[in-house]
């Protein structure tokens, strides 16, 4: 390619004031007008600091210390500040809520045209043809509490796109959507880049879902370095993937255990594009040999709803005759797209709310007169936000916090602290301040905090939001050790790796009704479920059909079984 | 869930089609008015106007209810505190002293009588005149009136902000405060003062947090697009000025200007003197 470099780094190198170390080392790359491109990476790898760099937001926001150059457009980007940068590139931030700054669609999407001072009249033009490109123009008056994810991110894209920048970048543009949302996300992004001709560059994790559409090159970096720079099928014929803790696809996993090389020759970077002449027979042969996991269920019920029917303002049903039976020592995942009533469905069972009709069985026993406290010795609950749980800036006081409350007595309280620090693994910290453990290290600590109280169940709302594969497996393997020792584990999820690889059994919920209750592989295969709940069918199901192996749903569980099995070696 | 701070109504009236930008202005206009003038006549004429206005805003009893309340408990404590404070004042503004009852052996004065009745006409001409204000500006909007009037965009922004983000904040509340009790805390009467107040830093503490978490998020989006690079900004809500405005303006001009000219051409000062 002899075009101009549109971005282009050399021998950059960034170190935060606050660190010791440079997060970017040594960055050389160009990328040329109208690539796509991947940029992923484990967390703390450097990703989004690259991305800051790149939108001005290091310097202007993050100080640092950098060496070498980037040059945007030809321009050196140390001469330009980040309002003359956001002319050029667009940024697509990972919380789509937290960034819709305006009162309604149509403020939000005007407001670079309002710091521009540009007039009223052309002002409310542009705002009309730009929200018709994300097919936003009948929301424009529509305030942010009455919009759904997916339309907040449209909202978010028509924002930055209003100001007709060359380069548009996503920051974890996946983060906080449902499976099938992520997925329109990732068709509207490649939509854009076709019809526009922008440059684009998402940033992001979760490589099978971006990979849903092509792109040109992958970049992944791994401790502030890029150690490649290859396409999609490249990418997954390498072991850079398992080298780095990067979840490579579900598909590619399944030719691995069926004992296939995967090559560059084999396209496997996406499902679509995957030749399967070349490993049909070898998966053939693995499922045929496949034995069936045995599935006991004769372990006593634990908890119970019978035809529980709930509405906030007693028009709107919420929920509507839920029924389900969680037996001891299962772990449960609940999915549904948001506003199913997933959270609606814990808060009954923590009492915060009082269901309108129905019951709720502890043990066989209705616990309707139970109050918070009460129900929080049977039943706990982790919220999804560490931060918004830690209110005491020591760990060993923060996992007290529950006894102390209930006037435990100190002698009695200490034991019971260290022992749950340990199962946690986080007795080496016992004496440490909160402030000094990483994200994940805090998330232990919220369920240090619920465990001490020795629930017998636990509920978790999305326990691996916004986490990489390490920090993932880490999570949901601890997690299995806990439900080992007999607690019932309920997880509330959009993530469908999750529900497959952890969770036997997947409650669906749609519109305030229960509309599945069975094995996350039959969930994730039929296609009616799929489509009322906002779920994505997994590409196990597909890789099935390609290699002509008719039961599909049974492939899919195989594949969870066998895995377990090789988790459990 | 919606919440709404205050519940700005959707009414299609003459007044809600004006820019928020004339609303403040006649606001001002008509409030200086009144607050100038202890002239009980020229405070009656814009009371009137003003209850007029708030009919034609078509606002529901149901959503002043509350402020209504408020505002009649400040007014009536009001009058009774500034009584005690100066029982004589009244008779010091007009120099004449009618006596026509006597309690604790204070005088009552229809003097006193007469000024406190003007001042209390005063705060019920300049509250609706405010609910007005406040219950047919689109909240963005108002925000862009502020900055209209010369106050620093930042600052008026601050105030869209604070109407976005605060149902989240809201939010955030009630589920620290939640998941707190669950955990045992105990936030009701049965705790002790101390004990409450202790308690209490046990959901702000996390709510602190969890907003500067948002903060920074915020701020950077922002500065992204451009945020505070100019001296000025326009606004997506502002509206056109029409005739209507300009009505509109002229007629709480005049008004201003009548009360003026009342208290400099007829009564010779801010006070109309009945007793003379």
């Amino acid at each position: 390619m002899d075009a101009q470099p549109i971005i282009e780094f050399s021998n950059f190198t960034f170190q935060y004031f606050s660190q010791a170390e440079p997060t970017l080392h040594d960055i050389n790359l160009k990328i040329f007008p109208g690539q796509k491109i991947l940029i992923v990476g484990p967390s703390g790898s450097g990703k989004s600091t690259l991305g800051h760099c790149l939108n001005g937001l290091i310097p202007f926001s993050y100080r640092g210390e950098i060496t070498g150059s980037l040059k945007i457009k030809g321009e050196e980007t140390a001469t330009l500040d980040i309002f003359k940068l956001s002319k050029t590139i667009g940024t697509v931030l990972q919380d789509s809520d937290a960034q819709f700054v305006g009162l309604t669609v149509g403020e939000d999407i005007a407001f670079a045209l309002e710091n521009d001072c540009i007039a009223n009249k052309e002002m409310h033009e542009r705002v009309s043809n730009v929200a018709q490109m994300v097919d936003m123009e009948s929301l424009l008056g529509s305030s942010p509490f009455e919009l759904s994810g997916g339309q907040k991110q449209r909202t978010s894209l028509a924002g930055v796109m209003v100001d007709d920048v060359d380069i548009l970048l996503f920051d974890e543009p996946l983060a906080n959507l449902d499976p099938a949302t992520g997925k329109t996300a990732i068709e509207i992004i490649d939509d854009i880049h076709k019809r526009s001709g922008k440059t684009v560059i998402i940033i992001e994790h979760r490589l099978e879902d971006v990979l849903h559409r092509d792109v040109d090159r992958v970049l992944v970096i791994d401790d502030g370095r890029i150690i490649a720079d290859l396409d999609a099928h490249a990418l997954v014929a390498s072991p850079i993937l398992k080298d780095t803790g990067i979840r490579e696809p579900l598909y590619v996993t399944a030719l691995k255990y069926a004992g296939v090389a995967v090559t560059e020759e084999m396209q496997a970077g996406h499902i679509e594009t995957l030749r399967t002449e070349f490993s049909r027979d070898a998966l053939q042969d693995w499922y045929g040999n496949l034995l069936p996991a045995e599935h006991l269920d004769a372990r006593p019920s634990i908890l119970a709803m019978e035809d529980i029917s709930f509405s906030y303002d007693g028009l709107r049903p919420v929920l509507e005759d839920i029924s389900f039976d969680i037996r001891e020592g299962e772990m449960v995942s609940i999915v549904g797209k948001n506003g199913a009533g997933k959270s609606t469905l814990s808060k009954l069972l923590c009492g915060f709310e009082k269901e309108d009709k129905g019951h709720i069985l502890y043990r066989g026993e209705d616990i309707k007169d139970k109050s918070i406290k009460e129900r929080a010795e049977i039943i706990g609950l982790v919220m999804q936000n560490p931060n918004q749980m830690i209110s005491k800036p020591m760990i060993y006081d923060e996992v007290a916090l529950g006894l102390r409350l209930r006037d435990v007595p100190e002698e009695e309280i200490a034991p019971r602290v260290e022992k749950v620090l340990d199962i946690c693994g986080l007795a080496p910290f016992i004496e440490w301040p909160i402030s000094a453990l990483s994200y994940g290290q805090k998330k232990r600590v919220t369920i240090a905090s619920i465990l001490v109280l020795d629930p017998r169940i636990l509920i978790l709302d999305e326990p691996t939001a916004g986490q990489d594969f390490r920090h993932y497996t880490e999570i949901m393997e601890f997690l299995v050790e806990i439900n080992k020792l007999g607690v019932t584990v309920i997880l509330i999820t959009h993530d469908m790796h999750l529900m497959l690889e952890y969770t036997p059994r997947a409650i669906v919920l749609a519109g305030g009704r229960k509309i599945a209750d069975t094995a996350a592989s039959v969930v994730l295969t039929d296609a009616a479920v799929i489509q009322e709940a906002n779920l994505k069918e997994t590409s196990l199901f597909a890789l099935s059909h390609m290699a002509g192996i008719e039961e599909g749903t049974q492939f899919v569980q195989g594949f969870i079984d066998y895995e377990r099995r090789l988790k459990n070696r | 869930m919606k919440m709404k701070l205050f519940s700005y109504n959707l009414a299609d009236t003459f007044i809600h089609r004006l820019s928020g930008l004339t609303k403040l202005i006649c606001f001002l206009f008509l409030t200086f008015a009144v607050m100038y003038s202890y002239d009980i006549r020229v405070i009656l004429v814009v009371m009137i106007f003003s209850f007029f206005l708030m009919r034609a805003s078509k606002i529901q009893w149901s959503q002043i209810r509350l402020m209504v309340v408020y505002v009649a408990i400040f007014i009536a404590t009001n009058a009774v505190i500034s009584f005690f404070f100066s029982p004589e004042y009244g008779t010091q503004i007009y120099g004449t002293e009618h006596t026509f009852a006597e309690v604790f052996g204070i005088s009552l004065t229809y003097e006193q009588l007469f000024y406190q009745v003007t001042k209390m006409f005063k705060y019920a001409s300049v509250v609706p005149l405010g609910m007005i204000f406040l219950l047919t500006t689109n909240p963005s909007e108002f925000a862009s009136s502020l900055s209209g009037i010369g106050i620093n965009y930042k600052a008026a922004y601050a105030v869209s902000l604070t109407l976005r983000y605060f149902p989240d904040i809201q939010r955030d509340y009630t589920d620290i405060h939640l998941s707190q009790q669950a955990r045992g805390l105990e936030l009701s009467r049965k705790a002790k003062f101390f004990d409450r107040f202790k308690n209490s830093l046990l959901i702000v503490i996390p709510l602190i947090f969890s907003t500067l978490d948002r903060v920074e998020v915020i701020s950077n989006a922002m500065d992204l697009r451009g945020f505070s690079k100019g001296k000025t900004r326009t606004w997506y809500t502002a509206r056109k000025f029409t005739r209507q405005d300009i009505i509109a303006l002229v007629v709480s001009a005049l008004i201003f200007a009548g009360a003026l000219s009342v208290s400099a051409f007829i009564n010779h000062s801010r006070f109309y003197n009945p007793f003379i």
